[in-house]
């Protein structure tokens, strides 16, 4: 009954999509008012019935009504509720169907938010959001579908896989993952329809920059809630390990990074359109791409569930995509005119240039390192992978850039800088690199990248700290308000895209300086402990004072109890684990951080033996990790500041856009005041 | 939307800019990528694929996927020494592996051990793992071994080398 249901739901949610996709091209292309109301509907009803449909099935794991496969399939009787909301996107049909959801809300959102503006291009827009819609209900509802009726319905089910339920950290990384990844759908959807018009006008940039910028921190968030669980749960001590499907993630950033700095140069110079057309449509595709990776069973790991059969209709789906892509690049792109030209390399759109090629750079690197497997797996059969050291090895210099790239290109002027403004911009903040490297020689850092990185994070970190105290200093000496007052005038009504730009490029440089630190400073150590024996690493001491065994609601936990002790003190009491799952025939182990601001100490329990009560530890000091954490919520911090309307400039943006609707020539002002991101 | 003056030059310059920037670009993006692609490659053998690939594994990257041998294991005091077997039922590689064994580690488990064939005749592993994979399940008696799923299950964990 439930799962029929869902099904009628799914197939309602299908025929919608597919019906307003039509009318939505039909009344872009007819430039039809009506058309585009209908559109709107179109998209609403397709949302509420999408919403509908997880409704129900959240509704059938709450109640635990088996006769629904995917119930059968992730549900479980004896695991905690929470769990059983969360086995929504536990498993690969459920999280479909959680893809419509956001799908739905994001296509719901753009449209309210656009209902009144843009009529010219937002019909289009709707049309591919609804194509897109379309595509994923069809999924649901044929190759992938949670929603078939179980016959004879089991009595319990096997609950979520284990390393799922393991860690809350589990409960926020793919909801914000799904929330970067679908909403990719909405940027794509607006560079089509500016393509399909062959027009990008400046008006329709605030509205692509805002739906970049708001799937691309919760990108952000997600790739480093993603790297913090497998830190905590997985046990090996690191973050990022360029697997396929941490890479699948880390692919579409990259592309929508380097969108989000070309839209600055096009509003403020009116070229780079059609490039920044393709950074848009190609993230688009590669979140595609890293569905396919991640879902289709190519790659396994704890992404993707199981061998699963939608893998080639994502394939396809990708190649109508890629198809469309190419088309409608190869047919329209011409039509994007540049305004104006570069008029030299040595200013600020010179930088963002270098920026955006370092970035594709990257994203070649990253999708040639994933995909080389693949290829050689397809065409001779063997199985291989690309071993990490590629990775790093492109990595570190490209992050190394663009560190350099955060301290040049915020201090150039646009246009062309003379000499003395060279001068001037980029001699001071050489103390700031020296005073990085200093520091980092005096804690011992040897490593020469990371002395490089650690002396251009200190260049950069000087010039993104001036451009955040400028605007309030000057406003301060030029009316003489409090320092407070200065600011929140300055950058928090003024200026705010360009406080958000400069936090977010603070994150970004203590994130790229706290990988470089973590990866080259760690010690490690490894010891077989009997009970009352220690284990010392850099400076601590580890003593097991014993295994502790304990039932827990869905689960037999083992945990080794460890003091830690520094200069005689006690400084914690830490308990790595392993945990057995009644679904699981292996137990997994849970590692146990000491978290300090300079420094994890993290305890990985590589074997616990109650009987003997000993214990295989393995121990390291990871500096700086931390770090990443909170730097990575700097930047989610800055893009909000950046997306948040400017009071003063929103009259005037709009009158701009009027005048650019009406054919009058409108270039933006060079002025300092409104100098955007960096 | 511009004066139509600078139309003409604007956007040669543009270009200009373009394709010099771009071929810069390219070109020293290949020459790493060949170079770095070629030298990192990590390959999944199991004994019988290790065998045939000879002089091949002597200094290569491998994942090595079997199970561990029935009566091979010889554990060394502390964390100085682990020896054992693995076979893929036709035939076995001697492994000797540092550090301390995870906790499912016994006879006729699956394991994959990354390391590199040494010309002593040994497998000299540097990260051991156990098998976590609800998918993969070791084989009854008598059944034949998937190296290739056991290999997959452990994609992806554990890829930190201990130095």
């Amino acid at each position: 009954m439930t799962a029929a249901l869902g099904r009628s739901l799914i197939l309602l949610c299908l025929l919608v999509s597919t019906i307003g996709a039509v009318v939505g091209f039909a009344a872009g292309r007819l430039q039809s008012r009506q058309g585009a109301r209908w559109t709107r509907w179109f998209g609403y009803l397709f949302a509420g019935l999408m919403t509908a449909a997880n409704l129900v099935m959240i509704y059938a794991l709450l109640v635990h009504d088996f006769s629904v496969s995917y119930v059968a399939q992730v549900g479980s009787r004896s695991v905690p509720t929470w769990v059983t909301i969360v086995s929504l996107w536990s498993s690969l049909e459920g999280s479909i169907l959680f893809w419509g959801l956001i799908l739905a809300f994001f296509i719901a959102a753009a449209i309210f938010w656009n209902r009144n503006d843009h009529p010219e291009y937002m019909p289009y827009a709707t049309a591919v959001w609804l194509a897109c819609a379309a595509f994923f209900s069809f999924l649901i509802a044929g190759p992938a579908s949670p929603f078939v009726t179980v016959m004879n319905p089991p009595l319990d089910g096997p609950g979520p896989n284990p390393l799922l339920q393991n860690h809350f950290l589990m409960i926020a990384h793919p909801p914000f993952l799904y929330l970067g990844y679908v909403g990719m759908t909405i940027p794509f959807g607006l560079a089509s329809a500016a393509l399909l018009r062959g027009r990008l006008g400046h008006d329709f940039l605030r509205p692509l920059r805002f739906w970049l910028m708001l799937p691309w921190i919760f990108l952000t968030v997600a790739i480093m809630l993603g790297g913090w669980w497998a830190y905590e749960v997985l046990g090996w001590g690191g973050y990022w390990a360029w697997d396929p499907v941490e890479n699948a993630s880390f692919l579409p950033w990259l592309t929508a990074t380097a969108a989000l700095h070309s839209a600055i140069v096009m509003e403020r110079r009116g070229i780079l359109k059609g490039w920044t057309s393709t950074l848009v449509l190609a993230t688009f595709l590669l979140t595609i791409l890293g569905t396919f990776m991640t879902r289709s069973g190519v790659f396994n790991s704890v992404h993707s569930f199981t061998q699963s059969s939608i893998g080639p209709t994502i394939l396809v789906f990708l190649a109508i995509t890629l198809l469309w892509t190419i088309g409608l690049l190869a047919m329209r792109i011409d039509r994007l005119t540049d305004e104006s030209a570069i008029e030299s390399g040595a200013s600020k759109e010179g930088m963002f240039l270098v920026n955006n090629l370092l970035f594709v750079l990257f994203t070649f690197t990253v999708l040639i390192g994933t995909l080389f497997p693949l290829i050689v797996e397809a065409l001779k059969g063997t199985q291989m992978s690309v071993g990490r050291p590629y990775f790093d090895k492109m990595a570190v210099p490209i992050g190394a850039a663009l560190l350099f790239l955060m301290g040049v290109g915020p201090a150039l002027p646009w246009g062309k800088a003379t000499a003395v403004q060279m001068r001037r911009a980029l001699l001071p903040p050489i103390a700031g690199g020296i005073v990085l490297l200093v520091l980092g020689l005096l804690f011992g850092v040897r490593a020469p990248w990371t002395l490089i990185t650690l002396a251009l994070g200190g260049f950069a970190a000087w010039v993104t700290l001036q451009e955040l105290a400028i605007p309030a200093l000057r406003r301060r000496s030029a009316r003489g308000e409090s320092l407070a007052t200065a600011f929140k005038e300055a950058q928090l009504v003024r200026g705010r895209r360009r406080l958000g730009g400069h936090l977010v490029h603070a994150g970004a440089i203590i994130v790229i300086i706290a990988i470089a630190v973590s990866s080259t400073m760690k010690v490690s150590t490894e010891a077989q402990l009997a009970r009352g024996e220690s284990v010392e690493i850099g400076g601590y001491v580890l003593t097991f004072t014993g295994v502790e065994m304990r039932a827990e609601p869905h689960r037999q936990a083992t945990i080794a109890h460890v003091d830690v002790m520094r200069g005689g003190r006690k400084v914690a009491s830490l308990a790595p684990r392993m945990n057995q799952y009644e679904s699981m025939r292996e137990p997994i182990g849970t590692p146990s951080v000491h978290s300090t601001l300079s420094g994890d100490l993290y305890l990985s329990a590589m074997n616990i033996d109650v009987r003997n009560q000993s214990l295989g530890l393995m121990a390291m000091i990871n500096p700086m990790v931390g770090w990443i954490w909170i730097a990575v919520g700097i930047m989610a911090l800055g893009g909000f500041v950046a997306l948040l309307p400017r009071r003063r400039s929103v009259a005037a943006l709009s009158a701009s856009a009027e005048a650019g609707a009406a054919g009058v020539p409108s270039r933006p002002t060079i002025g300092r005041e409104n100098v955007v991101g960096g | 939307m511009s004066a139509p003056s600078m139309k003409g030059s604007a956007r040669k310059r543009n270009r200009i800019f373009l394709v010099v920037a771009i071929a810069i670009a390219l070109g020293a993006f290949l020459v790493i990528t060949a170079g770095g692609i070629g030298k990192n490659l990590v390959y999944y053998w199991n004994p019988s694929e290790l065998h045939a690939a000879g002089d091949k594994a002597y200094g290569a990257t491998i994942r090595l996927g079997g199970l561990v041998r029935e009566g091979s294991i010889v554990q060394g005091q502390g964390v100085s020494t682990l020896e054992f077997d693995v076979t893929d039922l036709t035939s076995h590689v001697h492994v000797k592996a540092g550090g301390v064994p995870p906790q499912m580690f016994r006879e006729g488990i699956g394991v994959v051990i990354e390391g590199t064939m040494t010309r002593a005749g040994h497998f000299q592993g540097n990260k051991l793992m156990v098998s976590h994979d609800n998918e993969y399940r070791a084989p009854t008696q008598g059944e034949e071994i998937d190296s290739e799923a056991l290999i997959k299950s452990t994609k992806g964990m554990a890829a930190e080398v201990t130095p």
